[in-house]
């Protein structure tokens, strides 16, 4: 699953809904047959020699076209196209086009279009996609471009700068940061007589209590779904565990922090203030309705609120539930694929786009993002952005995995999972972070054998 | 009914490819063997199905095969032979495979019980009633065929909202005509299975209905008439004549309704995202997972071998089930 599934997230416009439709309906059909068509493999071409992205800054050579692959199928796409015309006008020798695929269906196919000649010259990769795609060689180191463009680790928040490197070889360079967020119903609020967004454990909880005792049946929803797991990441770190040894060999999802942030989460659910059974999407929608007065959703939900012309929400930094700040987030990241490697003009020019965007990064942030670069987010420009800056407050301790291959496949069938069994009271918390550890632990230990440790 | 109705009937019985297969099987085509000719020229007609088949259906099946014997990513350099242990992974207990897969087994078998005996009763029943004839019959043929135009997308997203347990519109209805538990549609066994098989009736029993339809009109109505003089009831003449009459659509309607049936993707993936837990999770939603999101491909090559070598025995054993009977 990919991380900001912005478009799942609510009713879909009707050109999302028709478009996902054709897809996924020829995909049922051809499902019928069994045949895998993966095309053969002739390995892959990783390395390359220094200097392979140029000298200087700019491109002064021939006409080239790179192609531009990412997942911006929401609210965010047209913010990121508008860049990207942007950039196609201001640059005459230097053509790039962008193609916009669900995060789903980008990761599987990104690697296979690399492979075939026909996939991206540049992309937008999830930074805990970054190992994985190095270890398989579908992107290519670019130390060589920040040297260049002069990005340096001073102007990033350091988490983000250095879970960009895998084996010593840096293989993203971060666009934006986009944590969880803490959002409510002002009007709730109000009535209930909380003046001020609750920070800590006590103060939230007896939000609730409050709320629910001022006809507000359910004010906290707990999913079972997306975002659920989440917030458990967000939590297990808020009690001082971490879901992930810190080289990445062994996971601890079972231990007591992981165990006492799940168990938090279902007591909610207990306690009356979510109802049971909230299935996926349906605290957001509840939201919008007014039904749901505290969630913890992506950032980029922002402007998904704001077209709801009713609601009058808020933001906050998540709430400190356990004993120290913690949230999870991920981070949009540039990478260049091994395609683009086969064409010098293509290397070159491609550090001329990301620089662009990189400079330019003050529009993307409006899309719903925090700048990753600290000299973006200190302009006035970034600093008009209210809940941008709310949410930035958070990025000293946002919690990324460890940069091992293949650990953004480990999420899905253990702890996303044991999540969603112990909200639908299918397990108990320890029971069920203590099946998805051990089955964690076989996948780390096969990813590790496969990918070469 | 008279003669002047049977005169009305825009369809002679005899009329249509298929038609008299049935009655006139042994008198006409079961009689003889092979027109005389025969040589390249048959294998030559053929030719452009069995190039198409060949290059899309029969190698990749060979080479999923292949695939399925070794440790497999298309982009690792190094993909070492393991012969037979994904499949053997499969069955051995505590791997990371046998347990998912039993489970996606599982649930792929029972979603096929519950969806497949609606799916061949419900549009038979329809069928038998839209071949009335009736004012408004071609209203309601469109009506039933209609939910199978939309993509799976549309279905699943539609009914994924609509049986949502806090905020769909099925339990608010069921609310207000005074049924106020939640029931947990999209979350909870054993209620996900109706949430499953129900949408997956509503939207494909059109397309068994016609051919149903089509079955029925090929029926001689002389049959029907012949049945009625001996003083055959309704149920009788539909027993008797109806169903012999579609057997063998309804061998065909069985078969491709299990096939499709176990190869459900869409609904589990959209409505219950194969939860809770795995439990609604299909054998192909396990596949695509594990093979295209998690690149571990020896592994999905081998779990659809399986899948496809229990569906190819399951249509057998339905064809041997319903042949048997033709040769008395």
């Amino acid at each position: 699953m990919g991380k900001d599934r912005n478009t799942n997230q609510g009713p879909l416009s009707r050109r999302q809904f028709l478009g996902i439709g054709a897809g996924a309906g020829a995909g049922m059909l051809l499902a019928a047959c069994g045949g895998s068509s993966t095309p053969p493999s002739a390995g892959g071409g990783g390395g390359g020699g220094g200097g392979q992205f140029g000298e200087g800054k700019d491109y002064t050579g021939p006409n080239v076209s790179l192609a531009f692959w990412n997942g911006f199928t929401g609210g965010d796409g047209p913010f990121m196209r508008k860049l990207v015309d942007q950039f196609n006008s201001e640059h005459q020798n230097i053509k790039v086009s962008m193609n916009v695929l669900r995060w789903e269906d980008f990761y599987p196919k990104v690697p296979t279009a690399v492979q075939s000649g026909n996939g991206p010259d540049i992309a937008i990769m999830h930074i805990d996609q970054l190992a994985t795609n190095a270890a398989r060689r579908v992107i290519i180191p670019v130390d060589e471009v920040a040297t260049v463009l002069a990005l340096q680790q001073d102007d990033f928040a350091p988490a983000v700068w250095q879970a960009g490197v895998y084996k010593e070889q840096r293989y993203g360079l971060p666009l934006d940061i986009h944590p969880l967020l803490f959002y409510y119903n002002q009007k709730d609020m109000q009535a209930a007589g909380i003046t001020e967004a609750p920070k800590d454990r006590a103060t939230f909880e007896a939000a609730a209590k409050e709320l629910k005792g001022k006809g507000v049946d359910n004010p906290f929803w707990v999913t079972s779904t997306w975002p659920a797991h989440l917030m458990w990441w967000s939590l297990i770190h808020q009690f001082g565990g971490t879901p992930y040894s810190e080289d990445g060999s062994q996971a601890q999802f079972n231990s007591d922090a992981g165990v006492e942030a799940l168990t938090w989460q279902v007591n909610n659910i207990q306690q009356g203030y979510s109802p049971k059974n909230v299935a996926n999407d349906a605290q957001a929608v509840a939201f919008r309705q007014g039904k749901n007065t505290l969630t913890w959703d992506g950032i980029w939900m922002m402007n998904e609120w704001a077209k709801v012309k009713s609601l009058d929400w808020g933001a906050a930094p998540l709430p400190q539930i356990g004993d120290q700040p913690a949230v999870w987030a991920s981070s949009h990241n540039f990478v260049v694929t091994s395609q683009a490697q086969k064409e010098p003009n293509k290397l070159q020019a491609s550090k001329v786009f990301i620089s662009y965007i990189s400079d330019h990064s003050i529009d993307w942030a409006k899309a719903g993002q925090i700048a990753a670069r600290a000299s973006v987010r200190e302009s006035p420009e970034f600093q008009a952005l209210e809940v941008q800056n709310i949410a930035a407050q958070q990025l000293d301790y946002v919690k990324f995995p460890p940069a091992v291959p293949g650990i953004g496949e480990i999420t899905a069938p253990t702890f996303e999972l044991a999540v969603n069994e112990a909200v639908l009271g299918k397990k108990s918390a320890k029971a069920a972070l203590d099946d998805a550890t051990s089955k964690a632990n076989q996948l780390l230990a096969a990813n590790k054998k496969k990918y070469g440790g | 009914m008279t003669s002047t109705d049977l005169g009305g009937r825009a369809a002679p019985p005899a009329a249509g490819p298929g038609a008299g297969q049935v009655r006139r099987g042994r008198g006409r085509l079961g009689g003889g063997g092979a027109p005389g000719g025969g040589g390249i020229v048959p294998y030559l007609f053929l030719a452009p199905y069995l190039l198409l088949f060949g290059l899309f259906v029969l190698a990749p099946s060979v080479y999923v095969i292949w695939i399925s014997l070794h440790d497999w990513d298309f982009l690792l350099p190094g993909k070492p032979f393991v012969g037979l242990q994904n499949y053997l992974n499969l069955f051995k207990s505590g791997t990371v495979t046998s347990e998912p897969f039993l489970q996606a087994m599982t649930a792929t078998g029972k979603f096929v019980l519950y969806s497949v005996p609606l799916l061949v009763a419900v549009p038979l029943a329809v069928a038998v009633m839209l071949n009335q004839k009736f004012p408004g019959r071609n209203f309601f043929r469109a009506a039933f065929f209609a939910p199978y135009v939309l993509g799976v997308a549309v279905v699943g997203i539609l009914w994924r909202f609509l049986l949502d347990p806090n905020i769909g519109l099925v339990n608010h209805m069921l609310d207000r005509i005074g049924i106020h538990t939640d029931v947990p549609w999209t979350t909870q066994t054993p209620w996900v299975w109706a949430a499953l098989v129900g949408p997956t009736v509503w939207w494909t029993l059109g397309f068994n209905a016609v051919i149903y339809l089509a079955g029925l009109q090929d029926i001689p109505r002389e049959l029907y008439e012949a049945a009625k003089v001996d003083g055959a009831s309704r149920w009788q003449q539909f027993r008797n004549v109806t169903l012999p009459g579609l057997r063998p659509v309804l061998v065909f309607v069985i078969t491709i309704t299990i096939l499709a049936s176990a190869n459900v993707f869409g609904q589990p993936y959209l409505i219950t995202q194969g939860r809770p837990g795995r439990e609604t999770r299909s054998a192909i939603m396990l596949i695509g997972q594990e093979g295209l999101r998690e690149f571990r491909m020896g592994n999905a090559a081998a779990m659809s071998f399986l899948l496809t070598m229990a569906l190819m025995l399951i249509s057998v054993a339905t064809f041997l089930l319903f042949r048997e009977r033709k040769e008395r």
